[in-house]
């Protein structure tokens, strides 16, 4: 029998890298993303105070009010407060451009920590098939619990803050993750080559990670992203209604709600961080929709 | 243009010249290049070629059904009556299909809506072609409903897809394309997915509609069989190009070129060889095995049971080749999965070497899994995408201790058996053709030195001289490592061609067992016989095996 070679080397890999970085979507998304992050990264160069700092003279002030304070040495200097200042006289610039440190932290926290509780879960549901109905009962039973009650209940338990925010999201999304994850995992462990694997002998864990596993990084990425969304604007929601993270601390939510009294006749107290919120949810969103239509051909568009 | 022409019958379709472009960075240049036959009246013409050989897209060229962007007709002509479909606007094309060319497909699962009546899904052709009123359309749909021969059209105008049989579905289509006599009926390998027997009723069932009224029928198919059963004239295509042209009987038996001559010496048989009777050592046995599905449980007390497989009795012996043969849904691929212990079987013993490894738990079971290996039958989903082939075929030994280096060596050696070049071991499955790909599995398959080798339809889904490769690699390993095999097929002429002894399936039990010149010389069990019966082209190869 003749040698019969294969057709020369093509790097799948690669080719679909090229083709996400193409997708407008996920280049209007993503850019608007990594802005963000810069911003959060770089906060204390940008021109920004304490965004603690109280100043009682300059309370609920108009954007580009120019007050002239004393600094450390006694020396007068003037400051401006190009977003305007709160009831307490608090640089609403720099509280918007702190907060993005809060809501990208919570976002991608919540993200990461729900994909891989999701992922763990989601295998042993999918594989091993008598915990399959057992889990996923329960994870129907976490599904009916409202994030914003759960958020009351644990910030009443404990202290309200950071981790009690991020669980209170976190709880709800997981089984979302599992869902994905099993569904997958389902469709994978009867294609040939996954039973091929059980049948030369491939530990059922070796088998997990080696088989099945790689098959749920695409949708789990997508899923991931619009779980950041989704968390960012769920943190902002409980910020707002003061059963988040503390009032002292800048959050988007946070600024809201304290701009919320006087939104009539000061309504830039709402609409620098509104717009802030809506540019990071909607730049996110479209990142995922992008990743979505490039990487899970299931749901890519149709011309 | 008729009228003039009485007397001489002009063709219903011809295709002059044709040239569809494929779009940049494909295989080759051009889908097909420059093809032309033609197809009478009530004359059937078979297109036949492997897969990427251009059928289909000259199918859908002369339907009008090309995807715009990716294939461009370039050059020539689809004259269907004298008009050219490749130039005709959108809206006398959609005139033109239903009213003067019909068309039916591979899959009857998904050619028809799942949501709607089938009665409505064949009205609809009457509804957007003709001015008939409801109640008419009905009568035109009940009385071609009867000429397709569906069992009580009365019920059935007003069943869903799914409470039909694949072969009923099949008919429905068949019934929607005819119902307005197209003069010109499209058949896309429109018995590939059904049962031979199923396969046998619709190949008649064309052969009468289309002599009745006079239609012209392209038949696209790669069965050679079938094209026997059928065809009045043959098209060979390879790559794209006609290769040869002619009657079925100048095309099948006094092929002239080298091609032809290639595709039908390639299709095996249906009189088996002698062979001499194996007396090597039980490789395996298989007692009383059964599996059933479906169990009451707390929610479902009234659960459906399937006996998928019923008191399977078999023994195959080292060198032997043991053939289950059967349709689909008949359990034979249920038995592979047992005894490959990728599902547990509900009763029965499986003995290797004198252990049942029927029920034992994973733990245990592991030493015996490198004795018995499994090919699939879609060498597309047989390899992990994102591995290398090299990697796929040391994961087993390599998880039985052997070192990684030796493994390797191990597999360079096992690509040279099977045909393929060491070096190839880094690539990843993607870069295979399914017949390389199918020799991968195989190697991997080796690579734990198994006394039991299951195929399951392992050569099914490659082109007809691919599969004559497959089957004798398959032989010789079976040779040079005395190996037992245990060949699960739906195809009669590989079974004759392979098998030591077969045993036929039909609805989880074994109908009938014996050695593969007994079993074809004289069945014994109904089943087998109009399994046999329904075999395409029964006389075909036959005489090639004489000639």
């Amino acid at each position: 029998m003749a040698s019969i070679d294969a057709a020369p080397p093509v790097s799948r890999r690669r080719s679909v890298w090229s083709t996400v970085l193409r997708n407008p979507s996920v280049i209007f998304g993503g850019s608007i993303a990594l802005i963000l992050l810069t911003i959060a990264v770089l906060a204390p160069f940008l021109g920004t105070r304490d965004p603690a700092e109280i100043n009682p003279s300059a309370r609920n002030q108009k954007p580009g009010y120019t007050a002239t304070v004393r600094d450390d040495e006694g020396k007068k200097i003037s400051v401006v407060y190009h977003f305007g200042s709160d009831s307490l006289g608090r640089d609403i610039y720099s509280r918007v451009i702190y907060g993005a440190r809060v809501s990208l932290i919570v976002g991608v926290t919540v993200a990461v920590i729900a994909v891989f509780i999701g992922l763990i879960i989601g295998m042993i549901a999918g594989y091993i098939r008598w915990l399959d109905g057992i889990i996923m009962r329960f994870m129907d039973g976490l599904m009916a619990i409202p994030e914003i009650l759960l958020a009351i209940a644990l910030v009443s338990l404990s202290r309200a803050g950071l981790p009690a925010v991020i669980i209170a999201i976190v709880i709800p999304q997981v089984p979302r993750v599992v869902r994905l994850v099993r569904s997958v995992v389902l469709s994978i462990r009867e294609e040939p080559y996954v039973e091929s694997a059980i049948t030369v002998g491939t530990p059922t864990p070796t088998l997990l990670w080696r088989h099945v596993l790689p098959n749920t990084t695409a949708p789990l990425i997508v899923q991931g992203t619009f779980i950041c969304a989704s968390a960012i604007l769920v943190e902002a929601i409980l910020s707002f209604l003061g059963i988040g993270i503390p009032p002292e601390v800048p959050t988007w939510g946070n600024i809201m709600a304290e701009g919320r009294t006087y939104f009539r006749i000061l309504p830039h107290n709402i609409l620098y961080p509104g717009i802030a919120l809506a540019l990071a949810v909607l730049a996110i969103n479209m990142l995922g929709d992008g990743l979505r239509d490039t990487l899970d051909p299931r749901f890519a568009k149709r011309f | 243009m008729q009228e003039v022409l009485t007397g001489v019958t002009e063709p219903v379709l011809s295709v002059r010249n044709l040239t569809v472009r494929l779009p940049r960075g494909a295989d080759r240049e051009n889908a097909i290049e420059g093809i032309s036959f033609d197809i009478g009246p009530r004359e059937i013409v078979c297109i036949v070629g492997e897969s990427g050989s251009g059928k289909s897209v000259t199918a859908q060229a002369v339907m009008g059904l090309l995807p715009k962007r990716d294939l461009v007709v370039t050059a020539g002509e689809t004259l269907l009556q004298g008009e050219d479909t490749t130039k005709a606007r959108i809206s006398r094309l959609r005139e033109l299909r239903g009213t003067r060319m019909g068309m039916i497909f591979q899959e009857p699962m998904t050619a028809l809506n799942p949501v709607q009546r089938v009665g409505q899904q064949v009205a609809e052709v009457l509804e957007i072609h003709t001015d008939l009123g409801s109640s008419e359309q009905r009568k035109r749909v009940l009385d071609i409903m009867r000429a397709v021969q569906l069992p009580d059209p009365d019920l059935m105008i007003d069943a869903y897809p799914h409470q039909l049989s694949g072969g009923q579905r099949q008919r429905i289509m068949i019934a929607a394309a005819l119902v307005l006599d197209p003069a010109l009926l499209i058949a896309d390998e429109p018995t590939t997915a059904l049962d031979v027997t199923t396969q046998a009723q619709i190949l008649r069932l064309i052969k009468e509609m289309q002599s009745r009224r006079n239609t012209g029928v392209m038949f696209i198919t790669h069965d050679f069989g079938v094209v026997s059963e059928i065809a009045d004239r043959v098209v060979v295509m390879q790559h794209g190009r006609v290769v040869e042209q002619g009657t079925r009987d100048e095309v099948l038996r006094r092929p002239r070129e080298a091609y032809t001559k290639m595709l039908v010496a390639a299709v095996p048989s249906l009189v088996p060889p002698k062979r001499a009777p194996v007396e090597g050592k039980l490789a395996l046995e298989v007692k009383q095995l059964s599996k059933i599905y479906g169990r009451r449980t707390l929610f479902n007390r009234k659960a459906r049971i399937v006996k998928a497989a019923q008191d399977v009795n078999f023994h195959i012996r080292k060198g032997e080749t043991l053939g289950i043969v059967g349709e689909s849904g008949s359990g034979k691929t249920t038995v592979a999965r047992c005894i490959a212990r990728l599902i547990e079987p509900t009763e029965g013993d499986i003995l290797i070497d004198a252990a049942n490894v029927a029920h034992l738990p994973e733990r245990e079971l592991r030493p015996y899994r490198r004795d018995i290996q499994i090919v699939f039958q879609d060498p597309y989903r047989s390899l992990n995408p994102r591995r290398t082939v090299g990697q796929s075929i040391v994961e087993g030994p390599i998880n039985f201790g052997m070192g990684e280096d030796k493994a390797l060596e191990k597999a360079r050696e096992l690509m040279r058996l099977v045909g393929l070049s060491p070096d190839a071991l880094d690539r990843y499955p993607h870069q295979f053709s399914g017949g390389q790909r199918q020799r991968i599995c195989i190697a991997r398959a080796l690579a734990m030195g198994p006394t039991l080798l299951i195929a399951d339809e392992a050569v099914s889904a490659l082109d007809v001289s691919v599969q004559a490769q497959v089957l004798e690699l398959l032989d010789n390993i079976r040779k040079q490592f005395d190996l037992a095999v245990l060949f699960i097929t739906h195809d009669l002429r590989v079974a004759a061609q392979i098998c030591d002894r077969i045993a036929v399936m039909k609805n989880g039990v074994v109908v009938e067992h014996g050695t593969t010149a007994d079993v074809f010389r004289s069945p014994q069990h109904e089943y087998t016989k109009a399994l046999f019966d329904a075999a395409p082209g029964r006389n075909f190869g036959a005489q090639q095996s004489v000639a």
